[in-house]
Order: C-alpha cells, then structure tokens, then sequence
C-alpha cells in the first residue's frame, strides 16, 4: 500500500519534471526567430517600438511569474513527497493545524506587492504605446474592415489599395511611425501583425487608433484576429516595410490612374459592361464600386483575396469564375462568363500594374 | 448517528416496474435525485460537447486541412463552447450543489424543492433548444443549422443582417431559458443556505463547500440576469426592428461587448468557485488535516465575489479603450489574483505536515492545484493589457482558459465524483480504473494545452477553420490534437469506470473515506429523508467532533 | 423573493445604462423632449398602490377578510389604471408622435424600458388577481398572509423600479 503511494507520487513528480523541462525547451524553441523572408509572426521578433516595448513588458511579466511558480511548485512537491501517509502512520492523525496569522499575513502581503510592482510597470507601457504623439513625419493610413478583405486608404497621399500594405522603415532618430485610424465597414475586425504592433480592434462605429514604427524592411504577415463570419480564417495581412526609396517608388506608382493598355480594350469592356463596376474602383474609370476591393494596382500586390491565394492569372481566373474554390463563403459572386469573355477580363487585370 | 434510519415497512422495497421508476424520476423533486439529473444531463452534452472539439482538432491537425468546411467548423466552435459552458460545467456544478448543500447542513431537502425540479428542466429545456437548431434553425445553408456566432455572438455579427435565419436565436432563446433556470437554483441554494441549517450550525461553522457554493448563487444573481437582458436587446433588435447593437442607426457593438463580459466575467468565477469548494472538502480529508485558515478561505471567496465584477473589460483590452480604463481594469484585474492565489497557499497549508493519501480524487486534487497555478499565472500575463493585445484573441487565451476549464474544473470534477459517488450510489469507484483514468488524462491535458501556449505566441489567432504552412504552427498543432484524443481515451475509461462501478463496485459504508461533514453521517446512498433526527453540531467537523471526543474541535474554534 | 427582488434589479440595471448610454444618440426621429409628457396621474396611482398593498397585507395578519379584499382589489385597479395610462401614451407616442420601437435609439430603449417594467406590472397584476379569486372564495386566511406578505414585497419592487424608471426617462433624459 504504502510501495504504492511511494510510486504514485515518485510518478508524479517525475512527470511534473518532464513536463517543466518540455514546456522550457519549446519555450526556447518558439523564441528562436523563424525563417529568412518573410518575416514570422512571432511576438518574440519584435521589429518596432510598440511591439518592442510590449515583448520587453512581457519578458518581465513572465521573469516575475517564472519565480512565483517556481516558489509554489517547489512547496507543492515538497508537501506532496515529505507529507505523504506511510505504513507505519496508519490508525494516527497528524497535528490538526487550523491556520496560522503570520503565515497567512505573509502570503497575502507578498502578492500584493508584486501586483502594485506589475501594475506600475504596465501602466507605463500602457501610456507610452497608447497615449504617443504622433510626430510630424507620420504617415497616416486609414484601414477599413471588411468581410473578408482589408481596405487600406492613404488620405494625405491620395492612394487607395487593399490587403497588403506598404509603410515606410522608421529610422529612430528621425521617426516616420505609420499611424492607423481603423473603421469598420460591417462586423467586428482586429488588425494583428504581431512582429509590428500590439492588435487592436476595427468595430463599426467606433474609429480607433493604433501606431508602428517598424525599424527592419521585409514583409510582415499577419491575419484578422477577431471572428468575423465564414471565412475570418482567410483574412490575411501583409505589411511590406520599405526603404526610404523603394516607399517612395511604390507611392509614386499607386498615385498614378490605371494603365490603359491598348491590348486590354476587349477585357476593359467586358469588365465595364457586367457588375463588376458596381463593387470595384478602377482609378480612372468608369469603374467606382466601393464594396469590394480597388483594383487599379491589382498587379502590385503578391496575393488575392486578402492572402488566400497567389496572384497568378491562372488563380485570378479561377477566383472571377468560381470564388469558392478559393474561399468559399466569401462575399465576391461567381460572375457566370463565357470562357472568352473570361480570358479578356483576366488579361485586362493583368494589365493593371 | 451512525446508522440512522427508519425502517421501511416490508413491501416498499420490491422492485417496481421501470415505467414507474422513470415517472418517479422525471416527477422528482427530491435535490438528490435532481443532482443526479443534473449530473448525467451533463455527462451527455459532455460527450456531445467533446465530439465537436475533436472535429475542430482534427480539422487543425494540420494547415490547409479539409475535413470540414468553414461553415461547418464555424459551427463546431459556438457550440462546443456554449455547450461546455452552459450545459454541462454549470449544470454539473448546480448538480453537486443541490445533492451535497442539504446534506451538509443537516437539512432534509432544499427550501423550494418544486423550484428546484423546475429550474432543473428549464435547464435540460435550453440545451436541447440550443440543439433543436440543427433541425430546426432554417439557417443560410439548408434546413437546419446550428448557430456560428461564436460563444459571444460579438455584435453585429449576432445582428438579422449578419446571421439570417433562426440559427442565432435558438442559440439566444436556449441561453434566455437556462438561465433563468440558473437563476430560480441559485435563489434556491441561497435560501436553503440562510434558511434550513440545522441547530448549532451557525454560518461561521458551515462547511466549506456551502459557504462557496452560497457565494456562487449569490454571484449567479448578478452576473447571469445581464446576459439575459443583453439576450432581451437581441431578440428586440432581430425581431422588433430595435437598434440596441445597430450600428448603422448608432448603436454600439461596444455596448453588447461590455454587457457581455459583465456577465462573462463572473460567470467564470461561478463555475470556479464551486471546484474551490470540492478541494476545500477533499484535500482535508486526504491529508488528514482540518483546512488551513478557514476564515481567510472564506473572506478570500467572498473577495474574489466582488472583485470580479470589476474586471469584465480585461476581455475587451483590443477595443480601443483609453489608457485609463485599461489600467484600471488591468489593476483590478491582477488584484483579484491575489484572494485567488492566497487560496492556492491555503491548501497547500493544509497539506503541509498531514498524511497525504493518494486515492485518485487526490490524485486529482493535487493536478488541479499544479495546472490552476499555471492558469491564474497565464491570467496575470494577460492582465498586463499591453502584453494581452499580442496574447488575446490567441491559441493562448484558448490554452489559458482551456487550462482553468479543463485542468482547474473539469479536475476539480473529477475528484468530486471519485469523493461522492460512494455517497450517492453505495459503490466505491474502482481505484485501478481511475489510476488509469487520471493518468491518461493528465498526459493527454497537457500534451495538448502545455503546447497549445506555443501557437499563441507564434501569432495564431483563434476560431480559424484553417491556417497557413511556414508559420512554424502545423506541427504544434498535430501534438495538440494527439492529445484531444488521450483525453477522448481517458474520458471514456471515466465513463465506464461509472457504469462498470455501479453494478460491480465494492460496496461503500456510510463514511468509507473517515471524513468529517455531515453526509458522512448518514447510509450511501442517503435515504429520501436524509437525516431521521436532524442533527446537531457544535463545530465545523462535527464527524471529527463525535471520532475523537477527547479532542474535538469546538475546543478550539 | 429577495433573492429574485436582486436579480431583477440586475436586469433592470442594465436596461437602464443602455436607455441613458444612447441618450441623445438618436441621429433621426423624435427626440424625448420633443415627445414625451410626463405621467404625473398614473405614476401616483401606482404609487399609491403601494400603500394599499401595504395596508391590504397587515389587515390580513389581522384577519380582517373584508377589510384585506377591498384594499386588494383597489389595489389591482391602480394597478390597472397604471397600465392604461402607459397603453394610452404609446397609443399616443405611436400614432400621432410617430415614435415606434424601430424609429431610432431612443424609442428603442424606451419602448425596451417601460415595456419590460410593463410587462413586470403585468404579471404582478395576474398574480394579485390569483390571490383576489381565492380571496373570494374563502381560501385566503391568516395563514396565507406570509404569502401574501412576500407577494407584496414583488409589488413594492415593481413600484420602485417605476421610480427609478420615472426619473431617468421622464426627469433626466430630458
């Protein structure tokens, strides 16, 4: 009886052990910063301030818990293999202990003073990423929720894309933070590219705001992270941080009206006669539908359909023809054209550089 | 006041015809017998409630997966959390509660025993509304569809223009209907409490369990009815052309969030609560020692009652809210881990210098207070709101809260039924297949809730029917779900361990554990009446009281 | 009672921060000073009804049958009165003013509001009337007047929440 209380609790702190070292190694696993380009979406990789200031917090947090559950652990172990009941114990109760005031004055003096040293500590950072003023080098963007795919407007530069979003690399002596005003055009959204910033929500009728000042270029991936309806799953974000140049360049190009292409003139006007011009922009166009996304720039960007595919003619294709291939239970129709009419239209995208 | 009871005239004891066995029960209105509904009503939408979590595992198992549609995953996850929440964790603590509350304080039945049979259908009555809408919901896809709001239903996505069909509402009148079942228990439980403790009990001496179990209905008074306002709104808004949560006429989603969590936040600490209780009881009694700071344990409860109802918004950290509200809901949210914590010293305080025994609702017992140190720490990590906007609306909010769910309550479970199903059947539970049973389930819990941490931090959002490859998530992901089915595994062993017991189980005497309440006091199982003479107590062991009268406990109270 | 006193205190609590969250949100429609008049008659009447339930309870501790029947079924008629007085204003508000549940955020809570204290008039007055049929025939005593008391309690609720109501549609949201 006694051999099999002794195994039963060797067995448990063997196995508590195990599992403590398991946690620790894919602890240290998950911190390791994840392939060249793109960049991960590792909260641990932070590549701006905010991001940044949020990891520092957190190690701090977890250095803090770390040792308190290390204390506690210790003591349960402890009670648990000192204290358990032996053979020769049988038929004797131990010391009937009812509590002791000092014991107990000390525990609960003890938390309360790391909570006032955590919560002082958050408040700071708290202040510092939310209540930061935004400097006069700023590039403002106002991002639109929508299901299923991101609008991204650049009020001061006069450029409207969608999905992927392309802000400038700060450089911290002389900041150019991206700030974002987020709204939403039906349900509940959340901005989340974790090696840039914190997320914050887009709720329909109640604007909000949130900054990044990334400090590294590359691409940055990240994805809606509050439920929003059938294909919330294939909501993706990529942010493309970019030199002073390279931004300037990109600017440049979506600033221009679209690419009237020659070649395109069949594809324009099968696009122009059917109701795609009632849900997407063409700068320049007949074409001024605000319900799906702007398509003057479709060629500059990597992916369709916020991310759940690449942007190939052979996906476009399909993706006009038959959207639940791709991501069904998005709100884009099949638009039901001919094979040749469907071809023009495709090479006419293709045009929109 | 060993073997106290009646005798029942010869005649009453012959086996009656199983039509009358089921009216009795179904016509019952005794809070054993309702316990026992309760129970097993939740034992079945466990098992419903666990199918539907292995479908959405098997889906993650790996990237790109296409074992359901999004549709059907999105369904999975509103109803394995509703389910979860509202009709086993709540209904099998209201179960507990009803059968062990009378018993311990020397009373005979609850104060409304017609209340208390009501509330329970009006109970079992909401889950199967809640499933009626897979045949019944006329939803967006064919005839019937069960709703894909999400657990919270966010507005506007609960709103007619985003969740056509009746798949919302079964959803929102199944919720509306339990609850107000919750609502009549819990005035019962308080009532029973105040009201019928036999002589001598004064609320100082009551038994642990009850005082939580008072401090829970208490708190189901408060934090269920605003859901059930908010659900009101909805039904307004859906149906009467209302603009509670209409953005687009000015209503506020914000609004619908904020009475949401005012419920959804205490409602966790309702279902805590009660699990405190369970291990107030059992760790005592398996370490052979009386509990540690009884008043504090009390004063702690009563403080986590009313802290918590000032932290709802921790849930809301990503909505934009200004650095004041947020930093003070982060403060209140890491003070209210203080009672908390402090309760986790108490038991070890009661173990330290005991004999612990390691019977398997200790085994139990022992995880539970291992993993709900990980979850209140995982909880103060995410109060630090700053850190909380990269961990919320994360796999690692749905490994913490799976964590205080799993291995805080559905443990605390555990141990409660290996400690009181000798009470209530008269047959021990095999300790072998309960070995088994909890080993299998400690290993699968944290093969899959241990890893599930990692993802979160990685970036994967939640409530994803699918994700992308070379985000470093798809081999977490695979471990998580190998552990979904150890735990699938151990659960059925539980299962069989119940059934196989009742038949086959050694028979149980009153008291097979030499514990100290009153329910020990009487046969296993109880007879109808409960207690023949209503007892007296002159401490809050009276069992250890009456086993060692020359050092009892009112000695020292 | 207590107990289901304090929930539905809850209840109402919320309906109430929703009702004077979204004052002067409405961005079309009637606005409450536009429309509303307050209802000084009614509110006295149900009011008053409170005092008669009271009197009506501790006549019957007394065991003054007739005495404890009158003061009920006046009761009931205040009570009755009350409900006219609100059906008569949303006849008002509906046809001539044009304010509906669906016309903009404040008929929204305000129909939610008063309708849900309404609605808690309601089943107060068919529960009152219960009583009053077994009051005549004979089957209402001493014995019953613990009930009767706990009834009135529900009562008394019902005419607090009117005050609190009262005082932020018809006092404050003005």
């Amino acid at each position: 009886m006694s051999m099999l209380n002794m195994k039963s609790s060797t067995l448990r702190l063997l196995a508590q052990g195990i599992l403590l070292l398991f946690w620790s190694a894919m602890a240290v696993w998950a911190s390791e910063p994840k392939g060249p380009s793109p960049h991960g979406t590792n909260i641990f990789a932070p590549a701006s301030t905010p991001a940044k200031s949020i990891a520092d917090l957190s190690v701090f947090v977890l250095v803090i818990t770390g040792i308190i559950f290390v204390v506690v652990f210790a003591l349960l172990i402890y009670s648990v293999v000192r204290f358990r009941a032996r053979a020769m114990d049988a038929g004797r109760e131990p010391a009937q202990v009812y509590g002791s005031t000092q014991i107990e004055l000390a525990w609960t003096i003890i938390p309360i003073l790391i909570v006032v040293v955590l919560f002082l500590a958050t408040a700071r950072v708290i202040h510092a990423i939310e209540d930061a003023p935004e400097p006069a080098g700023a590039v403002e963007v106002t991002a639109i929720g929508h299901q299923y795919w991101w609008e991204f407007r650049y009020p001061q530069l006069g450029i409207v894309t969608a999905n992927e979003l392309h802000i400038p690399l700060s450089d911290p002596s002389h900041p150019t933070p991206t700030f974002l005003q987020l709204l939403s055009a039906d349900t509940d959204h959340s901005f989340w590219v974790p090696e840039l910033a914190g997320k914050t929500d887009l709720i329909p009728n109640h604007p909000n705001r949130m900054w990044m000042d990334p400090q590294r270029t590359g691409v940055f991936l990240g994805q809606c992270a509050q439920y929003c309806g059938t294909q919330h799953a294939k909501m993706l974000l990529r942010v493309s941080v970019d030199g002073p140049e390279e931004f300037a360049s990109w600017v440049h190009g979506q600033q221009k009206p679209a690419v009237e292409d020659a070649g395109a003139v069949a594809g324009r006007r099968v696009f122009e006669s059917n109701a795609c011009i009632n849900c997407h922009t063409v700068g320049g166009t007949p074409a001024d539908g605000r319900f799906g996304p702007d398509l003057t720039h479709l060629m500059s960007r990597a992916t369709i359909a916020a991310g759940a595919a690449e942007n190939t003619p052979t996906n476009l294709r399909l993706w006009i023809q038959n959207p639940s291939a791709i991501k069904p239970g998005s709100l884009m129709p099949a638009m039901k054209l001919s094979d040749a009419d469907l071809d023009a239209v495709v090479s006419y995208m293709e045009t929109l550089n | 006041m060993a073997s106290d009871a009646i005798t029942v005239p010869v005649g009453q004891t012959e086996a009656r015809p199983w039509v009358d066995e089921l009216h009795q029960w179904l016509t019952t209105v005794d809070h054993k017998r309702l316990g026992i509904l309760y129970i097993v009503s939740s034992l079945l939408f466990l098992a419903v409630g666990g199918v539907e979590a292995l479908i959405i595992r098997i889906q993650l198992m790996h990237s790109h997966n296409n074992f359901v549609s999004p549709e059907v995953f999105n369904r999975m996850f509103t109803m394995h959390g509703t389910t979860m929440i509202f009709f086993v964790a709540m209904p099998v603590l209201f179960g507990f509660a009803n059968y062990l509350v009378p018993l311990m304080i020397g009373a005979r039945d609850m104060a409304f025993p017609r209340l208390n049979a009501f509330s329970f259908w009006l109970s079992f009555l909401g889950g199967l509304l809640l499933y009626f809408s897979c045949v019944g919901g006329s939803g967006l896809y064919g005839a019937g569809s069960a709703p894909d709001v999400g657990w919270w239903s966010y507005a506007p996505l609960g709103a007619r223009a985003f969740s056509p069909g009746h798949s919302s509402d079964y959803w929102t009148l199944a919720l509306l209907v339990s609850g107000f079942g919750s609502i009549g228990t819990a005035i019962n439980i308080i009532a029973t409490i105040l009201c019928l403790r036999c002589p001598g009990m004064k609320i100082s001496r009551m038994p642990l369990l009850v005082w939580m179990n008072l401090v829970m209905a208490g708190m189901v008074l408060l934090a269920i009815t605003p859901l059930s306002a908010a659900q009101i709104m909805l039904l307004i808004d859906r149906y009467l052309g209302g603009h509670f949560f209409d953005t687009q006429a000015g209503g506020s989603a914000v609004l619908w969030m904020h009475f949401f969590w005012i419920f959804g936040h205490p409602e966790v600490y309702v279902l805590i609560i009660p699990c405190f209780a369970f291990m107030s009881e059992i760790i005592p009694v398996f370490s052979r020692k009386p509990i540690f700071g009884y008043p504090v344990m009390v004063a702690a409860t009563v403080c986590i009652a009313f802290v918590s109802m000032s932290v709802w918004a921790h849930h809301m950290f990503t909505i934009g809210m200004n650095s004041y509200a947020n930093s003070f809901f982060t403060l209140t949210t890491m003070a209210v881990g203080v009672p908390t914590g402090i309760k986790i010293f108490n038991w070890i305080g009661t173990m330290w210098g005991g004999r612990i025994q390691f019977k398997t609702a200790m085994l139990f017992s022992i995880a539970f207070l291992f993993q709900f140190l990980i979850a209140g720490l995982t909880g103060i990590m995410m109060a630090a709101s700053p850190f909380d906007w990269q961990l919320s609306l994360s796999y690692f909010v749905v490994a913490h809260f799976h964590y205080v769910i799993v291995g805080g309550i559905l443990f605390a479970l555990f141990g409660a039924f290996y400690y009181w199903y000798p009470k209530m059947t008269g047959r021990m539970l095999s300790e072998r297949l309960g070995k088994w049973h909890f080993w299998l389930f400690l290993i699968g819990f944290h093969l899959t809730f241990d890893v599930m941490h990692l993802p979160g931090i990685l970036g994967m959002p939640r409530r994803i029917y699918t994700y992308e490859p070379g985000r470093g998530w798809d081999a977490l992901n695979f471990i998580i779900t190998i552990g979904a089915f150890i735990q699938a595994l151990a659960i059925l062993v539980f299962l069989a361990n119940l059934v196989i017991s009742y038949f086959k189980g050694a028979r149980a005497g009153n008291d097979p554990w030499d514990a100290w309440t009153l329910e020990w006091s009487i046969s296993s199982p109880p007879p109808a009446y409960n207690f023949a003479t209503v007892p007296t107590v002159a401490s809050r062991r009276p069992l250890w009281d009456l086993k060692h009268p020359e050092d009892p406990d009112s000695r020292y109270e | 009672m207590a107990g289901l006193i304090i929930a539905e205190s809850a209840i109402f609590t919320i309906f109430v921060v929703a009702y004077l969250f979204y004052l002067g949100k409405s961005s079309t429609g009637p606005t409450p000073q536009a429309v509303l008049e307050t209802p000084i008659f009614y509110t006295i009447c149900l009011l008053s009804s409170s005092l008669t339930i009271h009197l009506a309870a501790k006549s019957l501790e007394r065991d003054y049958r007739r005495l404890f029947l009158g003061l009920w079924l006046l009761t009931i008629a205040l009570g009755g009165l009350f409900l006219f007085g609100t059906a008569m204003e949303w006849h008002r508000l509906i046809y001539e003013r044009g304010l509906t549940i669906s016309t903009n955020l404040f008929g929204t809570t305000y129909y939610s509001l008063v309708g849900l204290h309404a609605f808690h008039v309601t089943a107060g007055l068919i529960m009152l009337s219960l009583v009053a049929i077994f009051g005549f025939i004979g089957r209402v005593g001493v014995s019953q007047s613990g009930r009767v008391a706990v009834l009135s309690m529900y009562w008394h609720f019902v005419d607090a929440v009117w005050v609190v109501v009262f005082t932020v549609v018809y006092v404050l949201g003005r």
